[in-house]
């Protein structure tokens, strides 16, 4: 699972010296910063989403969450911006964890319904608690903090510094979705996405690995959270919304579920693309739409999943599936024929 | 009161001097009106490779539904090495070496054949949960899964789609992450359906060989009346949902009920 590619490679290159090249290109760093933090949430979302195989249609409530928990750390209690990030992650976890029982079991769409219905809860509590979450004007009033190791200031109000620190999160992030994708963790989870019932039948109690999975995803989009926050020092309601929880899920099938960077793809098209169309159309929506739409149809297992097809293999022509076969000998009863002259055949 | 005492007295010897593996007591399972398994027993012993043939709405399927937990009998017991399993959870069960495969095949079809027995081997050595593995313990699980791929002969297969390999081999995947699970009865449920000539004597060549090199106990069932006859040592007929007969292949031929169930169109 962990096999260095020359394309990561180059990846990891491009993200490092981003500042560099983002601003002759016509970007500017807080949208690669942005790019970063969906791609944070993204890839954290697709834990469940590509690789367990729950349709999870309310991460942006452990995103706002996160977000929320950052912002009045800031305000309320701290001005210290690792606390911010532990605080606001933590709350976010929390969350996921404490409602991952009730999701663990659902299937399907009814797993994307109870996702949604949880995340909007959230979105009414901030959007009703006026006077702590600022209601429908959103949290503002607090600012990221200067890094201090000792004597050494690290100034993260530099949007470029910021830049950095996120950069820092999202390797901390990636360097542990795939370890845990390429652990047994990991492998019960694709197991559990390509048969539960197969699954079951190992001896897996798959709903708490789902359960895990959920939390761990709930935890990491709740970090892309709190750095959202920090970046534009302002967080709202809309953070919490059901309408970003499905933004992220279009980045994530745009840009391809099965494969670990399929989301971070997606992000970028998606940001890019928001960022331009919405300076130049409030209609942008429609547009990001129409999109997706052509993506969807052109290529429907992702942007990746065109670039990098799996394993080539010489098909092979394959039996009568066992499904039509037993159609088959259900509907002529041929079973008890074909017995039946066996066994006449044995005891003559 | 003498009804119980007749049926602690007619189970405590068996418990005792029977080295019965499996053994059902009295089995019943209805579905609404529909008696799917009525009053069954069944014994089976250790190092047993045993068939279970009926028609079609037999209670075959059932009966395999029974053992492994997936639905509860309506009544009677279920014995497993001298424990009474019959509320037990199918996880218990499977942990218990009750391992089964099924009659439409099911596997992981996205994952290669050796990614398959991975999942396998990793619960069996109940790795599930790490999120992370050492290396030498990574070793073990690669080793592992090589000598199993070795044993159902799909070692040159490993790094196969499942999904796009022949049905015979998807079956035979699925008999591999059976066996990940160290069975100590392995259930089959019509191990060659579906398959073609060769694929089908492979398949029992290879259920043959897990009972004869392993020693490991195997009922299956089967609609095959010369895989049947060829390999079982011995047959039990379910015609519905009872026992009709028990026996070797020679009692099962010669028992006029059978005939009569079976063949009784064809006199």
């Amino acid at each position: 699972m962990i096999r260095r590619h020359p394309v990561e490679i180059l990846l990891w290159i491009a993200l490092a010296t981003l500042p560099l090249w983002l601003g002759p290109l016509g970007g500017y760093t807080a949208l690669g910063t942005k790019i970063l933090i969906y791609g944070i949430a993204a890839l954290a979302l697709n834990l469940v989403l590509g690789f367990t195989g729950g349709l999870s249609f309310g991460h942006a409530a452990y995103f706002g969450l996160g977000a929320y928990g950052a912002g009045m750390t800031l305000k309320y209690l701290v001005p210290s911006t690792p606390l911010a990030i532990v605080v606001g992650t933590l709350a976010g976890g929390l969350a996921a964890t404490l409602l991952g029982p009730l999701v663990m079991r659902r299937r399907g769409i009814y797993f994307a319904m109870i996702t949604i219905a949880i995340g909007q809860l959230f979105y009414f509590i901030a959007v009703r608690w006026n006077n702590v979450t600022g209601g429908e004007d959103g949290l503002a009033g607090f600012r990221r903090q200067p890094l201090h190791f000792g004597s050494f200031v690290f100034d993260v109000q530099n949007e470029i510094k910021y830049y950095y620190l996120v950069l820092f999160c999202f390797v901390i992030a990636v360097v542990i979705m795939r370890v845990l994708l390429a652990s047994p963790l990991g492998h019960t989870w694709v197991a559990i996405r390509e048969n539960r019932r197969r699954a079951l039948f190992l001896g897996l109690r798959t709903d708490l690995y789902v359960w895990a999975a959920f939390a761990i995803s709930g935890t990491i989009t709740a970090l892309a959270g709190t750095l959202n926050a920090m970046l534009f020092n302002f967080t709202s309601p809309q953070d919490l919304h059901w309408i970003l929880s499905g933004n992220f899920v279009i980045m994530i099938v745009m840009g391809g579920m099965r494969k670990f960077w399929g989301p971070l793809v997606g992000v970028t098209i998606f940001v890019v693309a928001q960022d331009y169309l919405s300076s130049l159309t409030d209609n942008w929506m429609s547009l990001i739409g129409l999109l997706f739409v052509l993506i969807v149809l052109l290529f429907p297992k992702g942007i990746l999943g065109l670039i990098a097809p799996r394993r080539r293999e010489v098909s092979t022509p394959r039996a009568p599936g066992i499904q039509q076969a037993d159609a088959v000998l259900e509907e002529d009863g041929s079973p008890l024929r074909d017995s039946t002259k066996s066994l006449r055949e044995a005891t003559k | 009161m003498n009804d119980a005492g007749a049926v602690v007295a007619r189970r405590a010897p068996a418990a005792r001097a029977s080295p019965a593996l499996l053994r059902l007591d009295n089995v019943s399972r209805h579905f609404g009106k529909l008696q799917a398994v009525q009053d069954v027993s069944f014994a089976m012993n250790e190092g047993e490779l045993r068939a279970v043939i009926g028609p079609n709405g037999a209670g075959k399927t059932t009966f395999f539904n029974l053992i492994t937990g997936f639905v509860p009998p309506t009544s009677g017991d279920i014995w497993f090495d001298g424990k009474n399993i019959r509320d037990r959870s199918v996880v218990y069960r499977v942990h218990k070496g009750i391992v089964r495969t099924f009659q439409i095949t099911e596997v992981f079809p996205d994952l290669s054949v050796s990614e398959n027995v991975r999942v396998g081997v990793e619960t069996a050595a109940g790795l599930n949960g790490r999120p992370w593995l050492p290396r030498h313990v990574r070793g073990d699980v690669e080793r592992r899964v090589d000598e199993l791929l070795d044993i159902v002969g799909l070692a040159n297969k490993a790094n196969r789609t499942v999904g796009e390999l022949a049905h015979g081999d998807q079956r035979v995947v699925e008999i591999a992450l059976a066996l990940t699970m160290n069975p100590r009865l392995l259930l089959l449920d019509e191990p060659t359906a579906g398959m073609g000539d060769t694929e089908t004597d492979h398949m029992v060549d290879l259920v043959r060989r897990l009972h004869d090199e392993r020693g490991l106990s195997i009922l299956f069932i089967e609609h095959d009346m010369s895989i049947v006859f060829g390999i079982a040592q011995k047959i039990t007929v379910l015609d519905q949902g009872r026992v009709l007969a028990e026996g070797s292949a020679a009692d099962i031929s010669a028992n006029e009920q059978v005939r009569a169930a079976y063949l009784g169109e064809a006199q």
